[in-house]
Formats: C-alpha cells, structure tokens, sequence
C-alpha cells in the first residue's frame, strides 16, 4: 500500500497528464468515427484552459463550474465553425480547421488578459487525479453507449458513404456539426483540467504540434472502438517515462513503436483483439464466421 | 398520382442535362426512364430524390411541392432509392446497412442507450430489418461485411436498405447492371410484389427485355427530353424511339 502512494506521489503528475490526453484522444474520436478529419481539438483545449483559468483567478468561479464553462464555451466556439468548415471534407477540412487553432494561438498571443506570449503562470493546482479518471470513465462510458445507439450508426454511415448516408433520411450536417460539438466540449473539459495540473500556460502549449500529437493518440490506439483512443493514448504518454534508461535512443524507439503500428496495424491497436480472434478462425477452419 | 414533375430543368455549365422535363407517374405501378448513355436519366433522378438541386421547373410528390429539398428531407417524406453501381455501407454488416435504412422510422435511442445493461434499438426494428433480409434473400448473410458479398447480394441489400424506411416511391437506377438472367428475373418478381404491396417504382435500366417485361409505362429521354412515353408496346413501336435509343442500343 504504501509502495503505491509512493508510486501516486511520486508520479502523479503523468498519471494526470495520461488521464488528460485520453480525454483528448477520446474528443478527436467522435470526429474520426464520423469520418471527419478536424485538428482544432488543440484550439478547443485553449479554450477550456484558458477560460476556467482565468474564471478562477479574476472571478473566483469556484473550480467545477469554471471548467463547465470553459467546456460550454468551446463547444458553442465549435457550432459556428463547424457551420463554415463542414462545406470542405478531407485534407480541406484538416487544413481548415487547423487555421482555427493558428487563429487562436495568435489572438492568445496578442490579448493582455491571457498574458501575451508569457502566458498565465501561477494556475492553482486544482485537479485531483479523481478528477481526470471520473471524467474519463464518464466520457469513455457515454461515447460508448452512443456509439451502439441510432447517433453511432447515422455516424459510420456518414464515414462510410455520405451521399448514400443523407438518401438514408439522415441530415449528415446536422450530425457532423453534433460530433464537432462533443468533441470541442470533451476537449474543452480537458484543456481546463490540464491547466490546473501544470501550473502555467501559454499559448505554445497549443500550437499545431499538439493538435497533431492529439490525432496520432487516438489513430495509434485505433478508432473502431472508444478503447482505442484510450490505449494509444495511455501507451504514447508513458512511454517517454518507461523508455529512460534508453536515453538518447528514446526518441528513436519511440518513433518506431509509431511507424510499426501504424505500417502493420492500419486500424489501430486495438484490432490486435481482432486479428487474434480471425486467426483463430482461421486455424479451426471456421473462414465464413471470420 | 405518386409523382408528377412540371419543367422540370437542370443545366451544368452550358450543358441542359434535364431540359424541361414533365412526368406523371401514377400509384402503384413499375415506371421505366430509359434512354441512350447520356441523355439524362440520372442527372433527372439525382434532382428527384434530392442529390441535386433544380434551376428550374417544380417537382411534386403525392401532391405536394417538394422542390429543392434535400435527401434527407425527400426520405422521410416517403421516397427512397438505390444508386447506380452500388453504394452499400461497405466496412457495416448487411443487418447495419438494413437498420441504418430505417433511420427515419426508428424512435431517437439515445438517452436510452445510456442506461446500463440496456439494449438500444428496439425489437420491433430489429425484426423488421431482418425481415427485408429474409425479403431479398439476404438473411443467412446478415453479419457479413457488405463488402464481403457478392455484387448481386449487395445490389440487393440496396434495395432492401432502401425498403427499410418504409418508402411510398422507390426509386432503382440500374438495379439489373451486372446481374445474370436468373437473378434479374428474380429481380423482376421483386419489384411485381412490391408493387402488390403499394409501392412505386421509377425504374432506370438498359436491359430491355427487363424494361419491357415489368413497367407499366416507359419515358424515353434523349439529350435531356422526353422524347416519347407510353405502354412498353407503344414505346417499341415508336419511329422516334427506335431511332434514338433501340439503334443506339443495336450498336452496342
């Protein structure tokens, strides 16, 4: 027990950290299951950071509910951008929603109040470890569920054939901007609880890097199941801290565990459980149930 | 009367794909568009179901002006279709692309579906989809991959999926494309049953002897006109028609 507490003491900060790119990775998801490929979760995390860090220090918005509105406040940011930028699909789409996040860094850097390029020091550190693992539960729990409900099909079938998915009697705009919106407001909800566990932000945080770190989370882990995301997440966090004793080969290994996945498991990791099953199959002579 | 078009026109660029095009397609009965390649059929559809949006003339469904709405809109109001070539959810399972079909029938699941241990999606929807599978054919195939099937199970899965929203107008483009003589003529007595049951078809197809042994009437287009409609009888015999799309046909 008390090896444990020294392992949560020692570390609780990349527990936290882990907890909160998992939040993220989770909010790209919902975007990547509906086939749409947005980097503006850097951006949307801005938001949540910025705003409830700031609630708290000049208003005194107790914690929860400045992190509720961070949230609230990304997601509404989202309505009317997905509004403009769900006219474009693709790499148009990507590149457009990846100039909303260089918008918002830039306006960070020019506004008095988020602190310019020095950004806000000082954040109290206010998230609890039970802060991040309730959420993420919370959120992992209630994609999961909608992504078996009437929302997940209308989902992949816009991933799958748009034209064919909007003839089905489903508004694809109205259910591309609903995805865009869920994953502003879970990245908005993690932003504000990352700000309260590093003790300053700036703009940089942010930056374009991120929101490809973001992305490369949640296609690591795979996106046929809300686990993916979770896993790639997890793994891609903690494996800087596992891979110390490499030292400079670090960097090296790290960008092949990367290149393997991505050259061997298109889909992710988490289709391992499925190439187990399908060989198995396989070996009993079983190809029409695979 | 199911569907009537009046002037009805749609241009790309210079070119008058439709070009003031009238229809009047009674209740009940199998409806053939036929023409050479290019003159229309697809395009006129495209702007019927709502893929496509008029620059002029009116579109009316079961009496009322439908013009310019959009898919989705066009489906829940009863009309469904299937699309040339094929478009079938291909990563889903014959039974998902069925229940995806019934999108606008189903009950919002949502809040539902966040309560522990409960089943989203209601028996009477999934009875109902494995019932169309059952229809065409389809029900020992329900959890196969649609990408996986054959090219005339996934045609056939088309129409299933179409069926699925309980539409009064079904529209089929080139359902037979690709299809032997044994499974057109199944295909035939398909759309005869569905007729039974009430339903329209609009049917858009090059193979004939198909054309002529299941509609009612026939529209021939050509370089986006009308250019005759009748019995199949009298579209046979029409000196216009034999010119523009039966030699055509010879050619090929």
């Amino acid at each position: 027990m008390d090896a444990l507490r020294d392992f949560l003491s020692a570390y609780s900060t990349t527990i936290a950290i882990v907890g909160v790119n998992a939040l993220l990775a989770l909010s790209v998801w919902v975007t990547l299951y509906a086939g749409q490929l947005t980097l503006g979760n850097a951006a949307f995390m801005a938001v949540g950071a910025y705003v409830s860090a700031l609630l708290g220090r000049y208003l005194d918005v107790p914690f929860p509910l400045a992190l509720a509105i961070g949230a609230v406040g990304s997601g509404a940011l989202a309505a009317p951008l997905g509004l403009t930028v769900f006219r474009l699909r693709g790499v148009y789409l990507a590149i457009a929603t990846l100039a909303f996040g260089e918008v918002v860094r830039v306006v960070l850097l020019a506004t008095p109040i988020t602190g310019k390029g020095q950004g806000l020091n000082g954040i109290p550190p206010k998230t609890e470890l039970w802060h991040v693992y309730l959420t993420l539960a919370v959120v992992a729990y209630v994609l999961w569920r909608v992504q078996g409900s009437i929302v997940g099909r209308a989902w992949a079938a816009i991933r799958e054939d748009e034209l064919a998915a909007a003839s089905q009697g489903i508004p694809v705009r109205r259910y591309k901007l609903a995805a865009f919106a869920i994953g502003a407001l879970v990245a908005g909800w993690a932003g504000g609880l990352s700000a309260h566990v590093t003790f300053s932000i700036d703009p940089n945080d942010f930056a374009f890097t991120k929101a490809v770190q973001i992305l490369v989370f949640a296609v690591v882990g795979g996106v046929p199941s809300v686990l993916g995301p979770i896993f790639g997440a997890t793994l891609l966090t903690s494996l800087p801290e596992l891979l110390r004793p490499l030292k400079d080969a670090r960097d090296i290994f790290q960008g092949l565990v990367l290149l393997g996945v991505i050259v061997y498991l298109p889909r992710g990791l988490v289709t391992l459980a499925q190439l187990r099953r399908t060989r198995r199959l396989q070996q009993i002579g079983a190809t029409d149930v695979a | 009367m199911s569907l009537e078009t009046l002037a009805l026109t749609k241009r790309f660029g210079g070119v008058i794909a439709v070009n003031a095009v009238d229809l009047g397609i009674a209740s009940r009965q199998v409806f053939g568009l036929i023409g050479p390649n290019g003159a229309g059929k697809t395009t006129l559809i495209n702007v019927i179901a709502g893929q496509l949006r008029p620059d002029g003339g009116t579109v009316r469904f079961e009496g009322e002006d439908v013009t310019g709405l959009e898919a989705h809109q066009l489906t829940r109001r009863g009309i469904a279709r299937t699309f040339q070539g094929g478009r079938v959810f291909k990563g889903l399972t014959a039974y998902e692309n069925v229940l995806i079909g019934r999108h606008t029938r189903m009950r919002s699941d949502v809040l539902a579906a966040l309560v522990p241990f409960r089943t989203p999606s209601e028996n009477v929807d999934r009875d109902h989809a494995h019932a169309l599978l059952e229809r065409v054919g389809l029900r020992q195939r329900a959890t196969t991959l649609a990408g996986e099937l054959a090219y005339g199970d996934q045609r056939r899965l088309e129409i299933a999926r179409a069926l699925a929203s309980e539409p009064r107008l079904l529209v089929l483009d080139e359902p037979a494309a690709g299809l032997n003589a044994t499974e057109s003529d199944r295909l035939r007595e398909l759309m005869r049953a569905l007729v039974g049951d009430g339903l329209t078809i609009i049917l858009i197809e090059h193979n004939v002897r198909l054309v002529m042994g299941t509609c009612e009437r026939v529209a021939v287009l050509n370089f986006g006109r009308k250019i005759a409609e009748g019995s199949p009888s009298e579209i046979q015999a029409d000196p216009v028609v034999r010119e523009a799309y039966l030699g055509a046909e010879d050619a090929a």
